[in-house]
């Protein structure tokens, strides 16, 4: 229960530092100087302490959208096997209860942004689908392999037999679900190749074009729970593959994974810097070779670790 | 089998299955050819890992063998003749990349169901890894299907022969090395044969899009 309070609050706390993090590593990168990892925090102070705001002819769907997607952000950093692989909402620490949510987060957001009628709304809305049409089923199938080997599809359990055999990570299941894992993460939190979370160019923005009408507490609640979803995927791809450090004591455990998820954006700020964003045409092209390495990984899981 | 042989040889096996996939979904002819170098190496290091398990010294020379040849000598070949060729990128497939890539999981499953008596017979660690084989197999006949520039042709006919000879080890633990030499050196010409007609293609059509060749002539 402490646990699962602590992994909330941390990932609470520390996701806008970490969006802070991988811009700045990203800035360096450029040349740049950069505005601090502290940035997108006041950016968030800032934005919370302006009056709400909704444009004309938008219903109650506009308004509940940012909420539904930093509830369901909030119910899988409980969930999840961040810092501690027994959380009392055991039932939604499944995997298909947590890729429901987190599909449930994106299609509110799409929601939100089809009922303001404008243009870029719909057009972000629907580029939002046509990527998590192809999303959800690579997350399913990838953590799925994984589970093949423990017989169960709790994500805590997952964590907890890696944790137990670090070994077992090296094996051609664990590889292509990784892979696949990675591209989805990628695609999932909006990030180049896929999508450009800088830009505003109307040409390329997906996830910008949705949230594009939103101002003031609603855009602040949009962004704190996008870093969110983007510090609980990494999460999810450290608690899955590298779970050292789960089964220590709860302080402990924290910090470790503070530590691995920081690394890992990091990682993937410096990876973007070399990547230019990819066509939207030759996204779903990237989605299917990542949705088709999950179904590898499922099918090897099967036939190759049998023995 | 010990648990870390099982464990290489699976890893080999997923990358060779890795770099299979790869070479179906990217375009760059120049990366494709980088992509077969790592499938050469991923059965080379197969085969080493079962030589390894039977200590067996014959395999540990062919394993070097082939590694030479399809890490080394046929990727060489192949990027003479990408350079010659001056082309860059499979420009047109007949089936688009992600519609091959949902096919490549088709024949992924197909494979795996039609190898299913072969494991029945024996199932050890190593049988238990042909599908692996056979889906390479198949991503190489569906290359051949498929791709328009002459030099994915090779390279789909090259993984299907690497798929045969995966398939060989991992059932039989390999072929008698007379019979290894001979494959290797048929594989080896068919490359240079290929090569030059490649080089006749680009002088005849001023390239190498094998819908140019419909014409019989005497």
């Amino acid at each position: 229960m402490i646990g699962a309070a602590a992994q909330v609050v941390l990932i609470g706390v520390g996701s806008p530092f970490l969006v802070g993090l991988m811009r700045q590593v990203r800035a360096r990168l450029e040349g740049r100087a950069g505005a601090g990892i502290a940035q997108p925090m006041r950016d968030l102070r800032k934005l919370l302490r302006k009056e709400p705001i909704a444009p004309h002819g938008t219903g109650w769907l506009f308004r509940a959208a940012p909420l539904v997607l930093a509830a369901t952000a909030l119910v899988v950093a409980a969930v999840g096997p961040f810092a501690t692989t027994d959380s009392p909402l055991d039932p939604a620490a499944d995997l298909f209860a947590v890729t429901a949510l987190l599909a449930l987060g994106t299609v509110a957001l799409a929601l939100g942004g089809l009922d303001t009628g404008t243009a870029f709304g719909g057009m972000g809305a629907s580029r939002e689908m046509t990527v998590m049409a192809l999303v959800e089923p690579t997350i399913l199938l990838a953590v799925f392999a994984l589970s093949i080997r423990v017989g169960s599809t709790n994500l805590g359990q997952i964590a907890a037999s890696v944790a137990e055999d670090p070994l077992s990570v090296i094996s051609p299941v664990s590889l292509l679900a990784a892979v696949a894992l990675i591209i989805v993460t990628v695609a999932e939190t909006g990030r180049i190749p896929v999508d450009n979370p800088a830009t505003h160019l109307e040409l390329t923005m997906i996830h910008e074009a949705m949230v594009l009408e939103y101002a003031g507490p609603d855009l602040a609640l949009i962004e704190w729970a996008s870093a969110m979803r983007l510090t609980v995927l990494l999460g999810l791809f450290a608690g899955l593959f590298t779970p050292w450090g789960i089964t220590l004591a709860l302080p402990l455990a924290l910090a470790v994974f503070a530590l691995k998820v920081a690394v890992l954006g990091a990682l993937l700020a410096a990876a973007e810097v070399f990547m230019a964003k990819l066509r939207l045409f030759r996204v779903p092209e990237l989605l299917a070779g990542s949705f088709l390495l999950a179904l590898l990984a499922v099918a090897a899981s099967f036939f190759l670790e049998r023995a | 089998m010990s648990d870390v042989h099982v464990q290489l040889l699976d890893l080999a096996c997923g990358a060779f299955l890795l770099t299979g996939v790869l070479i179906l979904w990217r375009s760059e002819l120049a990366k494709i050819v980088t992509l077969f170098a790592l499938q050469g190496v991923a059965l080379a290091a197969l085969i080493a890992v079962l030589g390894a398990h039977e200590g067996s010294a014959e395999l540990a020379a062919v394993a070097v063998g082939i590694g030479a040849l399809r890490a080394g000598v046929l990727p060489y070949l192949l990027r003479r003749a990408l350079a010659a060729s001056g082309e860059r990128r499979e420009t047109k497939p007949i089936v688009n990349v992600a519609s091959s890539l949902v096919a490549a999981a088709v024949l992924a499953l197909l494979a795996y169901a039609v190898c299913q008596p072969v494991i029945r017979l024996a199932p050890t660690p190593a049988t238990q890894a042909v599908p692996v084989a056979m889906t390479v197999i198949f991503l190489g006949f569906f290359v051949l299907a498929t791709r328009r520039r002459a030099l994915s042709q090779v390279v789909g006919f090259l993984l299907i022969d690497n798929g045969i000879t995966a398939m060989a080890f991992l059932t039989a633990g390999g072929l008698s090395p007379v019979v290894e030499i001979g494959v290797s050196l048929d594989v080896l010409l068919a490359v240079l044969v290929l090569q030059v007609l490649t080089t006749r293609m680009r002088a005849a059509f001023g390239g190498t899009d094998l819908d140019e060749l419909r014409e019989l002539r005497d």
